[in-house]
């Protein structure tokens, strides 16, 4: 039998969506200013591996956090002075953050662990409890991560952020029509930098769910096109949070089903097809249109101009 | 009031690379009064509005505004300063409303949160004590260009600005629009603002300024009150130079009929404007004008003739032979040439030098090919040929088009497309960007070619262009045509309203 909804997919999907959504909300903020960023995956690759060995080494799961936002930073500020001040070609710069984060994360914990495979295992995140008492929400919300809650109230603030304030119409503009906004006396530059460095802060976050949220590990490799996934719900989510948050969801609930689905008489290599097939399928049909920031992955360069 | 000086520059300059820019600019505007500043294209006008607001910072040259000398390294600074600028190319954000844009940068509310509901008051206040109307919750995208600049206005407004800048504003407009835009701008000057009005229509300059100062070269030739100067002494100025542009037009000899377009539909691309049932005839040795604010369904006619295209309805007939969806390269080397409205995006690869850019299109002809392989001697010579005929300045022919005058780019595209001596020209905004001297050049290649029994397609929205060239013309609006008629029986007013959709009374549609 295959079952459709029951508690366990549920949980199973809000688990998943989580460094989904958290990712996307990263890309949106790369994006809005004009950057595109296909180094999500890579960022949040080292966003698990810097919460795992932090968390290891100093047994705090926050400091952990902490860490992967670090990381996330500092690879932003990395993609942003390539895209931004060297005015690089910004797909060209995310896929050599990507090939880095991959290779790097290999040689250091074959040098920090001497195993190339995972790292010790380290303390994970908290999560909610002792909720079963309270009917149907109960169940879904034990043992919920908190960093699933952060991931949602940070939804709410950038969704807050973007529409209801100043410097949200800003940035806003900034992705659109640079020019336009210089004209206006907006600092685009430094927009640019910082909403790139803090999006990518945020997929680093996505990463640390990844090894001490679900997991206790990290494990080589481990965001398995998660990073693509997330770029592509933000696509479909049209470059908003709530949006990105319905795509992500969505995509959760796939390869949650998937996983449940795993053990019937389907081969599991075609149940593990399903997800990024739905993803394709889904891009083909929503992407047509929906459309970036009209200056999204163009150069920023106002003295040609 | 009136004889203090809102602005003064000093020896002004502004090199890039090796290209100056701005190179020695004078200028001094009298607070209350409406300055033209005028040159051709090139001649460093928009540079030098660009250091004036912060955009650019000059190399030397000092800049006085109310008497207080200023240096601005930001637009931040220019607008709190008064300074308000309306850009050539319009500085909009497409995806966010009239509204958004108005406020942008400056937006009203409490901390660091928006209040929409304050600016649309303050917005709607100033809309109504300029009788400017706008739909503040329209997405700016889907806003007619007219508009836009009318909100590139209430930007302006909202930010208080007393000395107003606008580079080229009229480029866009219907004549009413221009005469309403006028009537505002003559507003502002009542009001006590201070007006700089950046523009190459001398026409505008004698119905609008205060005074005038002529750039040439990046250098200020001179400056004088409006009573003093008169348009031929301004072309002569900015030019450096007599200019002819009285055209010794002959008679038209209209023979054979070279274009029979029957009910024309074009499809729809990305939301523009289709042809829509267009019918008309162009005749050798005949020039037909299209006139039109842009948008109105240029792009889908001529697109539709060259097979570029999907014709939904109707026929094409060239020489006599239907070419519904026969593909451009085939038509080329029957004849047909074009000279596309956009230089840089369809009428030559930027990234190619001037050699290749000047063969494009033609770059499989047994003329240049031989064996698989370009005859590079040949095209040399053809390509020098062009270049003496039309007399377009290039350093060389490896030197990138892009490093050529706007004026020369778009005489070499017309020295390629004349060369296979074509029957039929469609020339789309042919002088779109070029100097007063190039302009001249064009008129007289465009008359010669009718006196060579050329048939040519004017498709333009300079009036005066379309009046003083053609034979007939047609107006259109939204994919139709309003009315057809020879140059002598329109009148301006007449084409005006025509253009924003007015059908004259008692007219036949067009023949």
């Amino acid at each position: 039998m295959i079952s459709f909804l029951t508690i366990s997919i549920i949980q199973a999907t809000v688990a998943i969506a989580t460094p989904l959504y958290i990712g996307a909300l990263g890309g949106l903020f790369n994006e809005r200013v004009g950057v595109v960023n296909v180094g999500l995956d890579g960022i949040m690759l080292s966003g698990a591996f810097a919460a795992a060995i932090t968390s290891y080494y100093t047994q705090s799961a926050w400091m952990g956090v902490l860490a992967a936002l670090t990381v996330g930073a500092v690879l932003g500020l990395l993609h942003a002075a390539i895209c931004i001040e060297f005015k690089a070609d910004h797909v060209v710069s995310g896929v050599a953050i990507n090939i880095l984060a991959s290779s790097l994360t290999v040689f250091l914990l074959q040098l920090l662990f001497n195993n190339k495979g995972q790292s010790p295992s380290a303390p994970k995140i908290g999560q909610i409890s002792n909720l079963d008492s309270i009917p149907i929400l109960g169940p879904i919300l034990n043992n919920m991560s908190y960093l699933t809650i952060i991931g949602l109230v940070l939804i709410l603030l950038s969704h807050f952020f973007l529409y209801r304030t100043k410097m949200g119409l800003r940035l806003r503009s900034v992705g659109e029509n640079p020019y336009a906004a210089q004209s206006l006396g907006i600092p685009v530059r430094r927009y640019m930098y910082l909403s790139v460095i803090v999006g990518c802060a945020l997929v680093g976050l996505a990463g640390a769910f990844l090894s001490i949220g679900m997991l206790n590990v990290f494990t080589k490799n481990m965001t398995a096109g998660r990073g693509y996934i997330a770029l592509a719900a933000m696509i479909c989510g049209r470059w908003t949070p709530l949006g990105s948050l319905g795509a992500s969801i969505f995509f959760g609930y796939v390869l949650a089903w998937q996983m449940n689905a795993q053990g019937l008489a389907i081969p599991a290599q075609i149940l593990e097809i399903i997800p990024y097939l739905t993803t394709i399928i889904v891009l083909a049909f929503v992407a047509k249109r929906a459309r970036g920031p009209a200056h999204v992955g163009k150069i920023f360069a106002p003295s040609e101009h | 009031m009136a004889k203090e000086e809102a602005l003064v520059i000093n020896g002004l300059k502004k090199h890039f690379g090796h290209v100056k820019a701005n190179d020695g600019i004078d200028l001094i505007v009298r607070a209350g009064t409406i300055h033209a500043i005028v040159g051709e294209n090139g001649a460093g006008k928009s540079t030098l509005m660009k250091s004036l607001f912060g955009l650019h910072q000059p190399d030397s040259g000092e800049i006085y505004l109310w008497g207080e000398k200023v240096q601005f390294s930001s637009p931040l600074q220019a607008l709190s300063h008064g300074i308000g600028m309306v850009h050539q190319h319009f500085m909009l954000v497409e995806a966010l409303s009239v509204l958004e844009n108005i406020i942008l940068g400056a937006e009203p509310g409490k901390g660091i949160l928006l209040s929409y509901k304050n600016s649309r008051k303050t917005v709607e206040e100033i809309c109504k004590k300029y009788g400017l109307d706008l739909d503040l919750d329209a997405i700016v995208e889907n806003v007619p260009v007219g508009i836009q600049q009318r909100l590139e206005i209430v930007k302006v407004l909202y930010r208080g600005a007393r000395l107003i800048i606008l580079d080229e504003p009229t480029a866009v407009l219907t004549p009413q629009e221009i005469d309403r835009m006028f009537e505002i701008l003559r507003e502002f000057k009542k009001d006590g603002c201070t007006v700089i009005f950046i523009t190459h229509k001398l026409n505008e300059v004698m119905a609008l300024a205060d005074d005038v100062t002529v750039i040439r070269d990046g250098r200020t030739v001179g400056h004088w009150p409006i009573s003093e100067v008169n348009e031929k002494i301004l072309a002569r100025q900015m030019v450096g130079r007599d200019v002819v542009l009285d055209l010794v037009k002959e008679d038209a000899q209209p023979a054979e009929l070279v274009l029979q377009i029957q009910g024309l539909q074009t499809e729809q691309v990305n939301g523009d404007q289709k042809a829509d049932g267009l019918s008309f005839n162009i005749r050798a040795g005949e020039i037909l004008g299209i006139i039109g604010v842009a948008g109105n369904g240029q792009d889908a006619l001529i697109e539709g003739i060259l097979g570029l295209r999907k014709v939904e309805k109707g026929e094409i007939l060239y020489l006599g032979e239907h070419i519904n969806g026969v593909d451009t390269s085939h038509l080329r080397q029957k004849g047909v040439s074009c000279i596309s409205a956009d230089r840089l995006k369809t009428g030559l690869v930027r990234e190619f030098n001037v050699r290749e850019n000047a063969i494009l299109g033609y770059h499989t002809g047994k003329e240049f090919v031989s064996n698989l392989l370009f005859q590079n001697k040949r095209i040399d010579h053809y390509a020098n040929q062009i270049i003496t005929e039309f007399q377009i300045k290039t350093p060389s022919l490896e030197a990138p088009i892009t490093t050529l005058s706007g004026g020369n780019q778009q005489k070499l595209i017309i020295g390629r497309e004349l060369h296979a001596n074509p029957k039929l020209i469609i020339a789309v905004q042919p002088t779109r960007g070029v100097d007063i001297g190039a302009i001249e050049f064009i008129y007289q290649v465009l008359l010669e070619c009718r006196r060579q029994n050329t048939a040519v397609l004017l498709v333009s929205n300079e009036l005066e262009e379309v009046l003083s060239l053609s034979d007939r013309v047609a107006v259109l609006y939204q994919g139709r045509f309003m009315g057809c008629n020879t140059p002598d029986h329109l009148s301006k007013e007449e084409i005006g309203l025509m253009m924003a959709g007015v059908r004259p009374e008692g007219e036949g549609g067009s023949e």
